[in-house]
């Protein structure tokens, strides 16, 4: 219901100022739910600096990026780069910080690198025994998040898998998933790359090891950019730059990492 | 006097409001439930809702079939049941006829301390410790199954059926007992030819009690049944009515066909309850026209 109320004074709002410069002191965005915690501590030490208001609409990058380009919010939030098309309509991106995910099994698991090709196989079902990637004979036990999670999102559509996998057990929690993973020495999961402890291995994927500084060059490839979304011709409003500014600052940077991503600037 | 008669008036006044407070509650959810959960029925229709084999809420081509999460929740209870109540029973036929005064003191005080865990501290020992022995006992790739529920789901109605069935034996006349042991009948005859079937009302509503605890459970199903929506199997990764709920309401968009799907899951769960909550009342009602 609040959120349904937000949407209508964000609206009414909108409407009420449409044509000049947006209310003052209240930044809206909208966009991507794998960046709540990124966006939720930016906006949260954002406010209690400027004492604007900051709203944050979890609704997806595909409708984040729809609400930009309809002038329902300020900053549209994309786990995903834009689109040719999207940036031929007139947005522009800003890439404010990387995700990693790594791809975890059991420490006993005697594999420790796998393909790309080969993630998605076997999550698809088509690679099912350990063996067949070199490690020791075993079924594999292909653990994911539920539909609906930004990880589960994320990791899809890196591998190409989406819809497409076969998961034996859809967790709910990156917690969950890490704890059935360090049971298992069949199991394979991903989880956030900030959140991987020591009772999992993460794996090398072609060769490249999980770690902030392969995932800030390009190296390791199960990641994706946290992007913020504008309109190319169309000037922010002071507020809404004062928090761009803000967030892709090196000030922010801390605060993008204590959540977990990995910062540019 | 008339004071007095006033504060009468007001205490009154104030548990009619505190009753109405409870009834108005249900009343709240079950319109809230009925208005949220329609429209996704009516969009997909009841048929493909309720006996659809395949949920796929969040593909580009969605289909919301509900079948398996309907059965494993009815097979998952089931199963709860026939590894529960044989113990529940046993252990309340032990506790109200043959255990010594001390034992049974301390037996209660542990049944009750059951009954104060929390569930999530079940699914956690679930997941930590149950599941992996599952999967060492039988050989398996995964132990998350519906399986290692249904033994979560039987721990858990563990105490209600021990308290309800422990008062229905409890409240076996003695006289009863003292006939059939006169007649030469044994102890355990007695027990189970005499005892048991006075007290039978009262063991039906515990079973009852069991079944509406066990279908309405969902943290820690969650973290033992695996929750990929597949057709109910014993070893199998199923999930349940309450946890496809409470797995995917999170990140379901505000009007989407999905939360409002999952409104009608919830709906579902409901009046599965309501069938529950209403075969309680029945065995209870003829409890008490039984004792009267």
């Amino acid at each position: 219901m609040k959120r349904i109320l937000a949407i209508l004074m964000a609206a009414a709002l909108i409407l009420s100022f449409a044509g000049c410069a947006k209310a003052d002191k209240s930044v809206s965005t909208d966009g991507s739910t794998s960046m709540e915690k990124v966006i939720g501590a930016l906006g949260e030490a954002f406010s209690q600096k400027s004492g604007a208001t900051f709203t944050y609409n979890p609704t997806g990058s595909g409708s984040g990026i729809t609400a930009v380009l309809e002038g329902r919010c300020d900053i549209g939030l994309s786990s995903r780069s834009l689109k040719d098309s999207e940036k031929e309509s007139g947005l522009t991106e800003t890439v404010l910080a990387l995700d990693g995910i790594a791809i975890i099994v059991n420490p006993e698991n005697t594999v420790s690198d796998l393909s790309l090709e080969d993630i998605a196989k076997i999550y698809t079902g088509q690679i099912t025994n350990w063996a067949d990637v070199g490690g020791a004979d075993g079924q594999i036990v292909v653990i994911g998040r539920e539909a609906g999670s930004g990880t589960r999102d994320g990791f899809e559509s890196i591998t190409g898998t989406k819809d497409s996998c076969v998961y034996r057990q859809e967790l709910t929690s990156t917690g969950d998933v890490i704890t059935t993973v360090a049971g298992n020495p069949n199991a394979i999961g991903y989880a956030s790359l900030a959140s991987v402890k020591d009772t999992v291995k993460a794996l090398t994927v072609g060769g490249v090891a999980p770690t902030e500084d392969t995932v800030k060059d390009g190296s390791y490839v199960v990641q994706r950019p946290f992007v913020l979304v504008t309109k190319a011709d169309t000037k922010l409003s002071a507020t809404a730059q004062a928090f761009f500014d803000f967030a892709t600052s090196a000030e922010a940077s801390g605060i993008i990492s204590a959540a977990g991503a990995v910062p540019l600037a | 006097m008339k004071q007095r008669q006033s504060i009468e008036h007001i205490a009154q006044g104030v548990f009619l409001c505190a009753g109405l407070i409870t009834v108005g509650c249900v009343l709240l959810i079950t319109v809230y439930l009925v208005l949220s959960g329609l429209p996704a029925i009516a969009q997909i229709g009841l048929v493909p809702f309720l006996f659809g084999r395949t949920w796929a809420s969040t593909a580009a081509d969605p289909s919301y079939g509900i079948l398996p999460f309907i059965l494993t929740s009815v097979y998952g209870t089931a199963g709860a049941i026939v590894i529960g109540v044989p113990v529940g029973f046993f252990t309340a036929v032990y506790l109200s006829k043959c255990a010594p005064k001390r034992i049974r003191s301390v037996l209660e005080a542990a049944v009750s301390l059951l009954a104060g865990i929390p569930s999530v501290v079940y699914g956690l020992v679930g997941m930590m410790v149950l599941v992996p022995f599952i999967r060492q006992a039988f050989r398996l790739p995964d132990g998350a199954s519906l399986f290692a529920a249904m033994i979560v789901l039987a721990i858990m109605i563990l105490p209600s059926i021990v308290k309800v069935s422990l008062n229905a034996l409890d409240a076996v006349p003695r006289e009863y007992e003292d006939a059939s042991l006169a007649l030469g009948a044994t102890e355990t005859e007695t027990w189970f030819r005499v005892s048991a079937p006075a007290a039978k009302s009262g063991i039906a509503a515990a079973v009852v009690l069991g079944v509406g605890r066990a279908i309405g459970e969902a943290m820690a199903v969650m973290m033992v049944a695996g929750n990929a929506p597949n057709m109910p199997s014993i070893f199998q990764s199923v999930r349940f009515l309450t946890t496809a709920v409470a797995s995917e309401m999170s990140y379901a968009a505000d009007g989407s066909l999905q939360k409002q799907a999952l409104y009608s899951i919830a709906l579902v769960l409901y009046l599965f309850i309501m069938l529950i909550n209403a075969a309680l009342n029945f065995f209870l009602k003829r409890d008490k026209e039984a004792n009267t």
